[in-house]
């Protein structure tokens, strides 16, 4: 076969949002000999994001930010540019936007104001060149923020921080998944009861984790602010953790507080735990894998989700049960002489951060793309246990993220289950608002196709009983297409470790 | 409207930007208006051009 052809095409001034562009993408994907597609608006993040992935060529490279980049890779020139043609053939379809037909939506935030009375948040999603600009007009309208999107800098995050809290505002994010407010689940989250357990967050995964471990363990959640993975760090200091632990702190159903975050630096460490000192209420700080730091009184240290849940319950910390104990040990005997590593594919990032922490405890070494202190980067040419964080943007440039299609997540467990040293394979199922339809159901597909003998799956399902896709069905189809189902992550991957255990 | 009176009421959204996150909290029943939006031209080329510059 001759060298794949990159082929590009500008649209100028032509804009869509991200989830419509990814649905062409995707479309232009699977058409004959094109081996990879992107569409993408044309500015200096998303270009270098391209180039990075060897989708940009010169016609690209000289688009605008209000043009649009269709990037095709193919077999040859020839069906590269028939794919090019067939990308803007849909962008042309009236329906391209996926919008309905005849509805009319404001075009500015005045006038979205004046159309919806008391409208009291803004949930901002654009390309994150643009997100600090539309969440300063937001506060300047009174409104607290979520910031969803991503590429946001650390100084417009940090002013954005200052100028909410002169006003008295949250502004949840930037790169913010997850919030639950007053019980309404937004962007990427569950339906959790509402309760007495108020959650503050740097992380989304890790709130839709804790969250739901906290409803299928019998209590509800008042409130989950989430505060964006870098709201802990030096930079921005925790403006937002402090904003949103004052407000838990005032709220009469709040009775405990989790906060959840990787390991902040001892400065903001000492800030925060300071503020939760001067508190009447109890706390419970998970700073994900950290076992020791001075804590005041009314706190307690959390080295996981699963023991955040635990802790914020006032359940003892889960342990493998003899029954677990016995089918791990079970399943090793009746490994393939051979098989011995764990290959963990996370759709969510701080799963497969909380999995890499228990490795750690454990004593065992283990490789990753986005690897905490302790672990090893991917990179490095020697074998072992890996733990892969789909989300991450090498594997997401114009393709969705693995929480919303597992597209991505199938093409690396394709690979593990045909690897003949891999003993297990263990999986996050995050379910929920924004999530997959099914996701339970996409993985029984996949391994209908497998051979037997193959690794054991493992899987645990972030969701609850009143999620779109229902947790207790995701599990049923889990079962029945031969998975090892845990309660949690952590358990999940407890029982990964002690399969692995039996092999020695 | 402060944090604690935030929290104490209904979420009411503007949304901009992912046009499915309206729609799916439209079909919860959360109050959300969606605005159209698109890049301005000038404003981005600008931002860019900042970026560059500090990078």
């Amino acid at each position: 076969m001759s060298e794949a052809a990159v082929l590009n095409r500008v649209r100028p001034g032509f804009y869509l949002d991200s989830v419509a562009l990814m649905r062409h993408s995707q479309a232009v994907a699977a058409l004959p000999g094109v081996e990879t597609a992107a569409m993408m608006i044309g500015s200096e993040s998303n270009k270098g994001i391209m180039e990075d992935a060897g989708l940009l060529a010169d016609e690209g490279r000289g688009a605008e930010p209000n043009d649009l980049i269709i990037a095709v890779r193919a077999e040859s020139a020839e069906t590269g540019e028939a794919a090019l043609t067939e990308a803007e053939a849909l962008l042309d379809r009236p329906a391209a936007a996926g919008g309905e037909a005849g509805a009319w939506n404001p075009k500015s935030l005045e006038t979205a104001l004046e159309t919806l009375a008391g409208a009291n948040l803004a949930l901002i999603s654009v390309p994150g060149e643009f997100a600090a600009d539309e969440a300063r007009k937001a506060l300047a309208k009174g409104l607290h923020v979520m910031i969803f999107s991503d590429n946001v800098t650390i100084e417009d995050e940090r002013a954005l921080k200052e100028e909410a809290r002169r006003r008295g505002l949250l502004v949840m994010g930037p790169d913010c998944g997850t919030a639950i407010i007053g019980g309404v689940p937004l962007a990427f989250a569950n339906e959790v009861p509402r309760g007495a357990i108020g959650l503050v967050s740097a992380s989304g995964t890790g709130l839709q984790e804790v969250s739901c471990l906290i409803a299928r363990g019998g209590k509800g959640v008042s409130h989950g602010i989430g505060v964006g993975g870098r709201d802990l760090g030096d930079k921005v200091g925790g403006l937002m953790t402090l904003m949103a632990i004052d407000a838990l702190d005032a709220d009469a159903r709040t009775k405990h507080i989790v906060v959840i975050s990787k390991p902040p630096s001892d400065a903001v460490a000492k800030t925060v735990l300071a503020r939760v000192a001067e508190s009447p209420k109890t706390f419970t700080i998970c700073f994900l894998g950290l076992d020791t730091i001075d804590l005041p009184e009314n706190a307690v240290l959390a080295p996981t989700l699963e023991a955040a849940a635990a802790e914020a319950l006032g359940n003892p910390l889960s342990e493998l049960s003899p029954d677990e104990e016995a089918k791990a040990a079970e399943k090793a005997k009746g490994m393939d002489v051979g098989r011995r590593w764990i290959r963990a594919l996370f759709a969510g990032g701080t799963m497969c951060a909380e999995t890499q922490v228990i490795f750690r405890a454990a004593g065992q070494n283990i490789l990753s793309n986005v690897p905490i202190p302790g672990a090893l980067p991917l990179g490095d040419a020697i074998a072992g246990h890996s733990a892969i964080d789909l989300g991450a943007d090498e594997y997401t440039v114009g393709r969705p993220h693995p929480m919303i299609e597992p597209a991505v997540r199938n093409d690396e467990l394709e690979v593990a289950l045909a690897e003949p040293d891999a003993a297990v394979i263990l999986l996050d199922m995050v379910i929920g608002h924004g999530a997959h339809a099914d996701p339970a159901g996409d993985l029984a597909d996949v391994l209908k196709g497998a051979k037997s003998g193959g690794p054991v799956v493992i899987a645990s399902v972030t969701g609850t009983e009143d999620d779109p896709q229902v947790y207790s069905e995701q599990i049923v189809k889990l079962r029945m297409a031969g998975v090892m189902v845990a309660p949690s992550n952590a358990r999940a991957t407890a029982l990964a470790l002690a399969i692995v255990g039996h092999l020695a | 409207m402060d944090v604690n009176e935030f929290l104490e009421s209904d979420v009411r959204v503007v949304n901009i930007g992912l046009e499915s996150f309206a729609r799916e909290l439209g079909e919860r029943g959360v109050p959300t208006v969606h605005v159209v939006w698109a890049p301005r031209a000038a404003n981005a080329r600008i931002r860019d051009l900042l970026a560059k510059l500090g990078s």
